[in-house]
């Protein structure tokens, strides 16, 4: 498998060396991070050239950045509190809409697929960052591989990535009439309205939500020896 | 003569043939179809970001509430992607439980399939054929994990304890007793294993059974045979996995080509369709029990003559025995810290995906060195084969298409999340 995987990246290098890819090997499987403007040509050539022969998009997902790496409850410094009483700033699962974070961090928005070749058994995630200038726009695969479709309405569903050149662009899984991007880190977990039935207007009306954010377990963040040394070892090996 | 034009029509979202909660807008011609919109997101739960406010081994159970007739595929990829992250290998007994355990979910869920499929195409009594079979199964998975369905039964590290030494037995009751009793006992007088390779050795039989109503019928046939055809073209394209791309012609099959758990020690066939169309899938499907009868008879031969660990020894992640922390203050700590706070996952990104009954279940997991997935989305096989519904259906008849919606084999659970 790591031979498929050398020759993966070593290929990867050559056929892109005047575009500004990163390409990450790793023991579970080869990144490759592209600059958007580049998507459709890497796209195209991943699926087309003799050395990829990547016939098979298998997924498309989106990614919100925002929160990356951020603990709620430090573990390098001593507290005064509890584990569970702990808790710093507000994590997901623990704000309503009005409590969101506001700030916009560079690269908050990516868009991941990933490649399967049947013939030459091989995998490859690959990944752009979405530029946030007011709108995330990203070209779109499906006249690429047709079966991405769903999944662009997906990641525009639920992240507000729109796929320039996309046939289709609805939404797919949230309900008729749903207003925000439900996945991005600063949509609050118990979401903004609930639905119950009137009895007086004898139908189902929208209200907003009644239940309170909560989360019982903190995020926390260990970097201790014995994972990343772990790790590192695998990862060299 | 008036003129006749185009029409819309709503199926469902509570139709029987649906299969859950689908809503297709269809455009008719007559009773030709000329577009099919599928309508989907009514069973959405937000699974995946659920996952990212918990801990990782408190979402193990979501898995089985995602394809909620092959629950134990689910959590074989959801497992499968926190142990490549954390570098961590389920000792050799785990691997083959959870091959057994991935077939025996294999033949749940097609027997689920068979018989919805049946009953959509007017075939009554296999339904319940098939769902005498489909209790069996139940009953193995309640003897394992407590739950005849929603098991939480793989861990990262292993399972979550090792097969039960005596089946559990009917008891009397005012429906079953006397000689009906000792029937639905007959196969439960020794341990799991024993139930299992009892059941398995008949099994073909039952097979048989379901064949000798189908396979030459005339109906079946007149409602399989040449409906719904794919090319192998298009299967790639579209991102077909499983028995859909087989069907097809296309022999891949992740046990084979990318293999994981004990699916390299077993000996097994991958059976391919001809044709792509509707028949031919139901042959894939109904050889696939066979074969994956054949995998279960080996793993419990295995598992008969090796008896061992089903935990890798790691209390970061596993938690330690009862005994041992009756004495232990180390073991104590351990299984405090892990049930309160969980284990933290080396940072990095994994795509880890499993042979599941429909297709291909993948699970892509990012961490952030913390103790909750910062993101994890999961790949459902039948999210793909349902977003190909238009293409499928065009110029077929109405009827056609609660056969196309049977072979995909879908469950809302999955594409919904």
């Amino acid at each position: 498998m790591s031979i498929y995987k050398r020759q993966l990246s070593k290929s990867l290098h050559t056929h892109f060396s005047d575009i500004d890819i990163h390409i990450k090997e790793t023991v579970n499987g080869v990144i490759c991070t592209v600059p958007v403007e580049s998507w459709l040509e890497v796209a195209k050539t991943l699926r087309d050239d003799r050395d990829f022969d990547f016939d098979q998009c298998i997924d498309l997902c989106g990614v919100d950045y925002l929160s990356y790496g951020e603990p709620e409850w430090p573990t390098d410094e001593v507290t005064s509190t509890g584990f569970s009483r702990g808790i710093r700033g507000k994590g997901p699962g623990r704000f309503t809409w009005s409590e969101r974070r506001k700030e916009t961090i560079t690269n908050r928005f990516a868009v991941v697929v990933q490649l399967l070749s049947l013939n030459k058994n091989q995998r490859l995630t690959l990944k752009c960052f979405a530029p946030d200038e007011g709108m995330l726009v990203v070209p779109s695969l499906v006249d690429i591989w047709a079966g991405v479709n769903w999944f662009e309405r997906e990641a525009f569903d639920l992240y507000g990535i729109i796929f320039q050149g996309h046939p289709d662009l609805r939404r797919i899984l949230t309900d008729y009439g749903f207003i925000g991007h439900p996945f991005r880190k600063d949509f609050p977990l118990i979401g903004n309205v609930e639905v119950k039935y009137d009895e007086d207007k004898k139908r189902v009306v929208y209200q907003p939500v009644s239940i309170e954010p909560r989360v019982l377990v903190p995020k926390t963040i260990r970097r201790d020896s014995r994972y990343v040394d772990n790790a590192a070892n695998q990862e060299n090996s | 003569m008036a003129e006749i034009k185009n029409y819309t029509m709503n199926f469902g979202p509570q139709h029987p043939a649906a299969h859950g909660v689908l809503r297709l807008i269809l455009e008719m011609d007559g009773e030709v179809i000329t577009h099919a919109d599928p309508h989907v997101g009514l069973l959405h739960r937000a699974t995946e970001k659920l996952a990212e406010t918990k801990p990782f081994n408190q979402s193990i159970g979501y898995m089985d509430r995602l394809d909620y007739v092959s629950m134990m595929c689910n959590e074989h990829a959801y497992v499968r992607a926190i142990e490549k992250l954390l570098h961590l290998e389920a000792p050799i007994r785990a691997q083959y439980i959870r091959t057994m355990f991935d077939e025996i979910t294999r033949i749940r869920n097609h027997l689920m399939w068979i018989g919805t499929h049946g009953l959509d195409l007017g075939s009554m009594a296999l339904f319940l054929y098939a769902f005498r079979e489909r209790e069996m199964c139940m009953d193995m998975y309640e003897a394992v994990s407590g739950a005849r369905m929603h098991a939480t039964y793989y861990r990262p590290g292993g399972v979550y304890r090792d097969l039960p030494e005596k089946m559990p037995k009917h008891k009397e009751s005012q429906w079953t007793k006397g000689n009906d009793l000792k029937q639905a006992n007959e196969w439960r007088e020794g341990s799991l294993l024993d139930f299992i390779e009892a059941f398995i050795d008949d099994f073909p039989n039952k097979l048989n059974e379901y064949r000798t109503l189908l396979e030459e019928n005339r109906i079946w046939k007149q409602r399989t045979v040449g409906v719904g055809v794919v090319s192998p073209e298009q299967a790639k394209a579209w991102g077909f996995t499983g028995p859909m791309l087989r069907g097809s012609g296309v022999a891949w099959d992740l046990r084979k080509k990318q293999t994981y758990a004990a699916y390299d020690k077993v000996d097994f066939d991958v059976p391919v369709g001809v044709n792509g169309d509707c028949y031919d899938r139901y042959l894939v499907r109904m050889e696939e029990m066979a074969q994956s009868g054949k995998i279960i008879k080996q793993c419990v031969a295995w598992l008969r003559n090796n008896p061992g660990p089903v935990m890798a020894d790691n209390y970061k992640v596993v938690p330690p025995k009862r005994a041992t922390m009756k004495e232990d203050m180390e073991s104590l700590i351990m299984h405090f810290k892990l049930f309160t706070e969980g284990y933290s996952v080396p940072a990095g990104e994994v795509y880890s995906a499993v042979e599941a009954p429909k297709g291909e279940f993948g699970v892509y997991m990012i961490s952030d060195d913390s103790n909750k997935p910062f993101r994890v989305k999961l790949r459902a096989p039948g999210f793909a084969h349902l977003s190909a519904m238009n293409d499928m259906v065009k110029g077929h008849m109405l009827s056609d298409v609660v056969a196309v919606i049977g072979t995909m084999d879908i469950v809302f659970g999955e594409i919904d999340r």
